[in-house]
Order: C-alpha cells, then structure tokens, then sequence
C-alpha cells in the first residue's frame, strides 16, 4: 500500500502523538542529569524536579515585599494587554478589511498603502512607540496592534474579495444597499475568517508582547523572563516559558472550538 | 407593447467582442430560452440584462425606463452557483428575498414574525418544508436550486434571470423542477430568460429560443468576431423542436 493511504489506528495515533512529547521530556532528563552529576550547582539545565518545586513556589507563593503573587500578577499584566491588542486589531482589521474589500474606491486608496506598511518590521519602530507613546501599557499595546493589524487587514480583505462575486450581485438583485450587503453577506462570512486570522496571528501577538516587556516594563511573563535571566535563573524562565505556551494553545484551541461551534455553516475545517 | 428592449448590445472584453449588434424585443410575461455553443457569450448576455455589466455599446430598456446601471429589485438571478447564502438557514434565505430591501437587511417583530409564516408557505410550495432550519451545505443540489429559485421570487421580480438554472440536476430532478418553473411562470407572470446547454428543455419551457452564433467567421483568428442572436425561434405549440423561424435576419451565409 501506499504511504500516503497508510493511517495509523486510533490508539496508535494516540501513542505518535504523545511520542515527540516523551522524547523531548527524556532527552531533557537526561542532558540534566549528566551536567549535574558532573557539577551539582550547575544552572543550566535544571532537574525536572527542581522545575517543579520551583512552579509550585512561584505560583503559590506570594512576594515579600509587595505581599502579591508575581506569578498571577504577571499572568494578568501580560493577557491584558495581549487581549487588548489583539482585540482592538481584530476588531479595526475586520471594518478596514470589509471597507476595502468591499468598495473599490477604499481599495484602490488603501491596498497598496496597507501592502507597504506590513512590510516594515515593527520591532523596529518600538523605540519610536517608547518615546511617543511612553513605557506605559499604551506603548506595549501599540506594538502589537502594528505587529498584527495589517497582516490582519490584508487577510480578511482578500478574504471578503474572495466571495463569489454572485452572492454579492444576487444580495443586490434582492435590494441590498452596500451597507446590508457588508452586514448581512460579507460580515457574517467573514467571521470565520476572522478567526482563523486571529488564530495566526496569536504567535507574532505574544512575540511583540513579550519583546516590549522584556524592554521596558515593570510586571509581565516577558518582564519578569528577562529580570531573572540576570540570576540565571533557569527554572524561573522555563515554568514562565511553559505557561506562556499552555496560555497560547489553550488560546488557539479556544478559538478553534469557537469557530466550530459559532459557525455550523462552515463545512471545512478552520 | 414591448417590456424588454435590446438595442444594437456590443460587449468586448480587452479588445476581443463577445457579442455584438444583438437586437430583440420581448413581450412583458414572455418565456425565452438562450441556447449556443460554450463559451459563446450566453452568460455575458445575461449579465448585461441584468445590468451587472455595462455594454460597450448599445443599450438595454425595461419597460421604457432608462438602462439600468446596477442590478436592482426589477431584476431576480438565479446563478449555476452561489447562488443562497451559505450562512443563512433554508428559511433565513427565503426571509432575505423580502429583507434584504430594509435598512438593517432584517425584519423586527411582528413583521419578522409575519415574514417567517410567508417563507415557510414558500418552503411548502417547493417543497423544502422539512429542511427549513438546515444550512444550505446539507442541501442537494436540486433542493439548493430550488430554495435560490424560491428566494428570488420572494423579491418579486418583474424578470427573472436563470443562468443553466438545471445544469447540475439528475433529469428526474430536472422534471421536476421543469413542473416547479412553469407552475410558478402561470402564478406570477413574470418574464423569464433563461439559458441552458439542453434544447429540449429550452423548447419545453419557452415561448420562444434565441440561439447565439457567431454569423461572421475569420478562420485565422477565430475571436476576430463576437456571437450574435442567428435564430429566434418560435416554441409555443407544444414545445416541439424544429418550429418555424420568425427571424431569419443573422443565418450564416455559405461563401
Ligand atoms: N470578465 C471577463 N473578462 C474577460 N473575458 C470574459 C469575461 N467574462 C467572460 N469572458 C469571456 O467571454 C466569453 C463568453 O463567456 P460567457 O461566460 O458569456 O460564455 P457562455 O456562453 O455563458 O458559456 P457557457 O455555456 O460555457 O457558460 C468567454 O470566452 C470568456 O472567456
Ligand atoms: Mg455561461
């Protein structure tokens, strides 16, 4: 048979998935465990044990002087302002992308302009955001928002050019004006979209997130990964790492759920 | 008194004609079917008709007024394809051929309430009752057909435009459907033009075919020239096929 009709069963299935996990976990251990066997006070690579006491400690534990747990404290800082970036350029991403998707004058003025701003690499302008805007929280969100927003408009633009030209012609033979054909045929269908999108775009989100806080900021995962990287500290950086992963998948498996539940009309999978 | 005034269309598209000097008028509840080769401009004709396109020259009158510049109320379609919103219910769709005319595209309340009982009378009528509340992606494609035909005529068009409206269909189901079209063509009056690749349904369902051809042939560059209307056929008695020529104006002359 050949490989490319060769499927694995369910329980097998199960086992390669988990398989890479395992893998990766046991090469850890054992790269720990031979560094600190060589040098007990090695720093490097700490045991998985040490990992865990020290997660338990960071998460449970609150902070001698402000008297807060800097864990949840962080947590919170960072999905704010992820939430809000985010947030905000979905929301701008799917007017401007319906604007110009959908009326040509606003394309032909906007496309190009919006082609050549996704160009530029925002990490770059983040001195720029610092001086204008601060090191407050309107700074770090700023940068996401130019990190995400025009990936985003350019996205859900070609997305809304993408539907067929019939439907929109057949809505006009039923008296739409191009009001209700944006909100009755393009939004609807484009919701979807704007998930898949947001989905994509969670990954460079928390990239900007995290290299605004590590520069300037007092409370957050990136903030605090760059302040104990000073003491390396590895087993503060890989709990905060690990969090901020199980953070992001449950984010996108989130978003998954929610497109498959709020849109039953989409047959494909998102 | 003629409703439907084609005067002297020409429709290139770059510098290649599709179709040119089509000239024909069409009386106001008249059934014309459109048949001719692939690719001959069949669906170009129907987009002018419906003022999707605007025609190089020439140009399209219904009921006197002055050619439309977009498609509106006056005009309903039916596509091969996309034509009922995947997002909408089989009942939502119907509700939109009256709503879609509102500010918001919805109906509220007791209107709402009064459009739902409509569309579910309709959904009787093309029998799509038991599937009202299922997206169209679970539909067949007759049934889908069926709701885009039914949607259309919610919006009460005074011309409905079908472009291979069975194209797709099994011939039971295309039966059918043939009983569904000419039972609601004697309920509504309505013109129709529609355009299929089977000239037996074309001559069962109009009153009359058009047949577009190209009249003038240069064998070295086969695009040189566009199609044109070559017969108009007489289909009343019957729907028999070989029925007198009323035009005979386009023939394609031997050299
Ligand atoms: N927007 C367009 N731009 C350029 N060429 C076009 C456009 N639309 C149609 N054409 C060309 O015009 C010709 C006629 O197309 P049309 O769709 O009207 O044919 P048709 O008679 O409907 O064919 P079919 O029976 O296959 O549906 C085709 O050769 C097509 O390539
Ligand atoms: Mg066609």
């Amino acid at each position: 048979m050949r490989l490319i009709n060769q499927k694995p069963g369910v329980a097998f299935a199960a086992f390669l998935t988990a398989l890479p996990f395992a893998l990766a976990l046991i090469a850890y251990a054992i790269g720990s465990d031979i560094r600190l066997s060589a040098n007990p006070s090695d720093k490097l690579l700490p045991a998985p044990s040490t990992i865990l006491s020290t997660a338990e400690r960071l998460l449970t534990e609150p902070d001698k002087r402000s008297e807060q747990i800097l864990f949840w404290k962080d947590t919170w800082a960072s999905l704010v302002r992820l939430l809000l970036g985010v947030g905000i350029s979905a929301f701008l991403g799917t007017v401007v992308g319906l604007l110009i998707g959908l009326l040509p004058h606003v394309r032909s003025t906007l496309a190009g302009f919006v082609a050549v701003l996704s160009m530029i690499p925002p990490l770059a302008l983040l001195p720029i955001l610092f001086i204008v805007f601060g090191l407050g929280e309107l700074s770090k969100v700023v940068l996401i928002i130019i990190g995400i927003l025009p990936f985003l408009i350019r996205d859900l633009s070609s997305r809304v050019l993408e539907i067929p030209r019939e439907m929109i012609v057949k809505a006009e033979t039923l008296g739409a004006t191009s009001w209700v054909i944006a909100i009755r045929v393009a939004l609807p269908q484009l919701m979807p979209r704007l998930i898949q999108a947001v989905r994509l775009s969670l990954g460079p989100a928390w990239l900007f997130l995290i290299a605004a806080e590590a520069i300037a900021a007092d409370q957050g995962l990136g903030y605090r990964i760059f302040l104990v990287r000073r003491y390396l500290a590895m087993d503060v950086i890989l709990t905060y790492v690990i969090w901020i992963t199980a953070l992001a998948f449950v984010m996108d498996w989130g978003l998954r759920v929610l497109s498959r539940k709020a849109f039953p009309w989409t047959e494909s999978t998102l | 008194m003629s409703f439907v005034t084609v005067d002297n269309i020409f429709q290139s598209y770059g510098n290649r004609p599709i179709i040119e000097r089509v000239n024909t008028t069409i009386d106001e509840g008249e059934f014309i079917s459109i048949v001719g080769a692939s690719g001959c401009g069949k669906s170009t004709f129907l987009r002018l008709l419906l003022a999707q396109e605007t025609p190089t020259r020439g140009e399209i009158r219904i009921d006197g007024k002055p050619p439309a510049k977009e498609p509106g109320l006056d005009r309903g379609v039916v596509f091969q394809r996309y034509s009922v919103f995947p997002h909408m219910t089989v009942r939502e769709n119907v509700v939109a051929g009256e709503c879609f005319r509102r500010p918001w595209g919805r109906f509220f309340g007791t209107e709402r309430k009064a459009a739902l009982g409509r569309a579910d009378e309709t959904l009787a009528r093309i029998g799509l009752d038991h599937v009202a509340d299922q997206y169209p992606a679970t539909l067949s494609g007759g049934m889908q057909q069926r709701l885009a035909i039914g949607q259309a005529l919610a919006a009460k068009p005074r011309v409905l435009l079908l472009d291979e409206p069975f194209g797709a269909l099994d011939p039971g189901t295309r039966l059918s459907m043939h009983d569904f079209l000419t039972e609601l063509r004697a309920e509504t009056g309505m013109t129709v033009f529609m355009v299929t690749h089977d000239l037996e349904e074309g001559f069962k369902l109009g009153d009359r075919v058009l047949v577009f051809d190209k009249p003038r042939w240069d064998p070295t560059d086969p695009n040189a020239y566009g199609a044109t209307i070559t017969y108009d056929f007489d289909a009343r008695d019957g729907g028999i096929p070989f029925q007198k020529i009323k035009e005979e104006t386009n023939v394609l002359q031997p050299a």
